[in-house]
């Protein structure tokens, strides 16, 4: 063919990208070397920030949030969204002081009360979105509004402590059992005197049960199989319904958990507590994305999310910042994650298509 | 020189580490239709995106109209005249809009349309290009309410709106039935005459022969050869694609063994006409016909996710209604489901995790997945399939169509079933992987009923032992697959026949 002829020299190929090896590397462990470089940052510059205290506390302050984060990561996988966990948690906070305070029952009735209303709730929520069809962010956005009003009933919307005057005049006698405070204030030994406390053991413990979960078994893998392409994993025989209800199961009961450890650290049923869960928690979860360039929901993410934001929140109270500040931060740490998932994940993808 | 003449020299794009085209050279000249072939991975794709503005070029020029074309983005290249029709419809059309909507949304994008909608200018624009189409349908419809063929053409139709001075049609022919087909000729023939160069991407043998004026082969990144002048060969011009010569189909219809499958008067919805139906074991029949004449539904029926209208099924000769493909699939039926981007792949899933979805249980104990077992089994598959990528931990996404097609059918090929379904297998997949699959379908075929749906002849020529045509969502003519007529198979598919032997 003639055009073969005036055919010149092949141009130089891929001029100023020396992008695929540096950027493959910064996609995978930018995240990570971020939060070490945070830790070095605050370590030099944050006096008393680096030893296992100030660790500790960090990591007491991330657990409730890294709970439930862990539960709407579970939602996330399916390509759902649960945005009733703060209210799930709260409730469980105000149905455990009722039980106790109210009730005069037990601790162990107080955590079964909450454990089962968590995954009823779950169930309600997975309900509402694969047989009603109502769209997973609506279904979720009600039930959190009907929480919020339905935690307030029995007291008229007084918070719950031992000793209160109950709306029909009598006064609640009940304690909160020993045990119960326990799971939220019990510490440890560990090196030091009283190191670690229990809420944190929760964490951990939950989140290696949800990376399992999520990773290693076919549960997990077809829950994710789900989310990515959800007629594709249907017509392999997978019972997508099912799945998604177990989503949203897994994430009431792990809410209803986050609020027990609530209620167990406060003491009380405190109506003004836990505002902040929902948002952090889903803070966590998306900047989990960004964790080793996973750009999808995953357990190890969200945990390294919530302890980003932990650690940056820490160390900013120790340089005195003011409190204000902290959710500005929260925000910019989040967009920025987000950029990191979405922006240089797709370009990595690209390609021939 | 003409206006809408073509020229690119020496047009060099790589991604990352891989040279995608290498230096390539070609001219497309006004008022000619060009074929251009390539198997999967020849660069195709980038070279339409380049010439429409999606993907920017490493090196080499384009000069378009006698001026070095470098589009800036797609809507650069629309103003200078070359428009594009991506293979995928649903690229095309916005299906929450009406018909009107989706014809003029181009106009409605301009910045100098105003603020408000003038509905009734625009219905009767849009019915003006409608009826130049021969698109036959009311423009205040959803477009969500069309059937595939329509939306295809809606979308051409779209581009038509243009005023392309040079049109890139992409697959366009792959939803549409033979007479819509013929009306998208039809039109190319139009603006062939009016100057526009056409530069009309396809493997069908059909299309080609009907509209092509040239054929351009490409291989590896490159322009491997350049066929003008009447007869076109078409036969040169897969040997320069593939690089090796076209081997012919010769099919050696094996013995059918014993019945596996069995339909007993099905009737596929309310009002069609009932039919028997029996697979054999070894045998693999091929069910073809005109789009909506229910190859699909028959398809589904199978894996339980249609009911028919009355009728029994048997697997092995007991009564078989599975409610579901969860079902359908314990009692030995698996099922490929066509449109594989939609139905099949697992866009987040590597190519070892696509394969395992359906029979996750095999590679784990008490539910944890054995992941070495998972990828050694992905690695035989890729092999046996001979799929091409660099590892089984491969985002499937980074593969060919036709890499990932066999993806999807390794799948089901994993495991052993009484009946396997492949609903358009060939859709979306070059000629060489189309052979492959074809081949690895047969020749695994032993022991097992399979059942293909093809929308195209050819496709049913080159695989089946026994060929179906259906109407009307009935079985209306069957038949074996040696010196076969082709008139009475073509006439078949058109039209309701008398059942041949």
């Amino acid at each position: 063919m003639s055009a073969e002829a005036d055919r010149p020299a092949v141009a130089p190929v891929a001029t100023g990208q020396p992008r695929s090896g540096l950027l493959d590397l910064a996609i995978r462990y930018g995240f990570l070397a971020l939060l070490l470089g945070l830790v070095l940052f605050f370590s030099v510059f944050a006096e008393g920030f680096s030893g296992p205290r100030s660790a500790v506390f960090i990591f007491q302050s991330v657990a409730i949030t890294g709970i439930l984060a862990l539960g709407v990561t579970c939602t996330l996988v399916v390509g759902g969204f649960d945005l009733s966990i703060g209210s799930v948690a709260t409730s469980a906070m105000m149905l455990s002081a009722y039980v106790m305070v109210v009730l005069e029952m037990g601790a162990g009735a107080a955590i079964v009360a909450c454990l089962l209303m968590g995954a009823l709730i779950g169930v309600v929520n997975g309900l509402l979105i694969v047989k009603f069809k109502v769209p997973d962010l609506l279904a979720t956005l009600g039930m959190m509004f009907l929480l919020v009003g339905l935690q307030r009933i029995p007291t008229e919307g007084r918070s719950i402590s031992t000793g209160m005057t109950m709306p029909s005049g009598e006064t609640a006698n009940g304690v909160f059992s020993p045990f119960f405070l326990a799971m939220g204030r019990h510490r440890f030994d560990v090196v030091l005197d009283n190191l670690v406390p229990i809420s944190v053991v929760f964490l951990i413990v939950i989140g290696i049960l949800v990376w399992c979960f999520l990773e290693l078994t076919r549960h997990g893998r077809l829950m994710y199989a789900v989310g990515s392409n959800e007629r594709a994993a249907a017509l392999t025989g997978t019972n997508v319904n099912g799945y998604k209800v177990l989503a949203y199961v897994i994430s009431g009961v792990l809410a209803s958990v986050g609020g027990m450890l609530l209620a167990a650290r406060l003491g009380r049923g405190d109506i003004a507590s836990g505002t902040n869960l929902l948002l952090d928690a889903v803070a966590a979860a998306l900047i989990g994305f960004a964790v080793l360039g996973a750009a999808k929901p995953n357990a190890f993410g969200t945990a390294m999310g919530a302890l980003f934001v932990g650690i940056l929140l820490q160390g900013l109270t120790m340089m005195n910042a003011p409190y204000y500040t902290q959710d500005f931060i929260k925000g910019a740490v989040l967009v920025v994650a987000l950029v990191f998932t979405f922006a240089l994940s797709a370009r990595r993808a690209g390609g021939d298509g | 020189m003409d206006r809408s003449f073509c020229r690119i020299r020496g047009l060099t794009k790589a991604f990352g580490d891989t040279l995608v085209l290498r230096g390539l050279s070609l001219d497309l000249p006004a008022g000619q239709v060009t074929a251009l072939m390539g198997a999967n991975g020849a660069g195709k794709s980038t070279l339409v995106k380049i010439l429409s503005g999606v993907y920017s070029r490493d090196g080499g020029r384009i000069e378009f109209g006698e001026q070095d074309f470098a589009p800036a983005g797609p809507a650069e290249a629309i103003r200078a005249g070359i428009v594009t029709v991506h293979q995928s419809i649903n690229d095309g059309v916005i299906p929450d809009l009406d018909v009107a909507s989706n014809l003029m949304i181009d106009r409605l994008a301009e910045t100098d349309y105003g603020f408000f909608l003038k509905r009734k200018g625009l219905q009767r624009a849009a019915r003006e290009v409608a009826a130049a189409m021969g698109i036959d349908v009311d423009v205040r419809r959803p477009v969500s309410e069309l059937g595939v063929a329509d939306r295809q053409l809606i979308a051409i139709a779209r581009a038509m709106a243009h005023a392309p001075r040079l049109l890139i049609l992409d697959e366009p022919t792959s939803s549409l039935s033979a007479a819509e087909a013929e009306r998208l000729f039809g039109l190319i023939e139009r603006l062939k005459a009016q100057g526009v160069g056409v530069l009309y991407i396809s493997h069908r043998m059909s299309d080609i022969r009907r509209i092509a004026d040239r054929i351009v082969s490409m291989r590896d990144g490159e322009i491997s050869g350049v066929f003008e002048g009447a007869p076109l060969d078409y036969e040169g011009a897969v040997t320069a694609m593939l690089g090796h010569g076209l081997t012919e189909a010769d099919l050696t219809p094996v013995a059918p063994g014993r019945p596996i499958a069995e339909m007993a008067r099905i009737a596929l919805r309310p009002g069609a006409a009932p039919f028997d139906l029996t697979l054999r074991s070894n045998e693999v029949v091929a069910v073809t016909g005109l789009l909506g004449s229910g190859k699909t539904a028959l398809a589904r029926t199978f894996f339980g996710l249609h009911r028919p209208a009355a009728g029994e099924m048997r697997i092995d000769g007991t009564p078989f209604a599975p409610e579901g493909p969860a079902a359908a699939i314990r009692g030995g039926v698996f099922m490929s489901a066509k449109d594989r981007a939609s139905n099949a792949v697992v866009a987040d899933f590597d190519i070892a995790r696509n394969m395992s979805v359906p029979f996750l249980g095999a590679f784990s104990a008490l539910s944890f997945i054995s992941r070495s077992r998972e990828r050694a089994s992905a690695q035989d598959l890729i092999g046996a399939l001979d799929i091409v990528c660099r590892s089984d931990r491969d985002g499937i996404l980074t593969l060919s169509g036709g890499n990932q097609q066999k993806v999807m059918l390794a799948r089901w090929l994993s495991r052993s079933c009484r009946l396997l379904v492949l609903d358009e297998p060939f859709q979306g997949v070059d000629i060489r992987s189309r052979r492959d699959i074809g081949a690895k379908v047969r020749g695994t075929a032993r022991g097992r009923a399979t059942l293909v749906c093809v929308a195209e002849l050819d496709e049913a020529f080159e695989i089946a032992d026994r060929i179906l045509v259906m109407h009307d969502h009935s079985v209306t003519a069957e038949f074996r697959n040696s010196d076969i007529d082709v008139g009475a198979v073509l006439a078949a598919v058109t039209g309701p026949g008398a059942r041949a032997a």
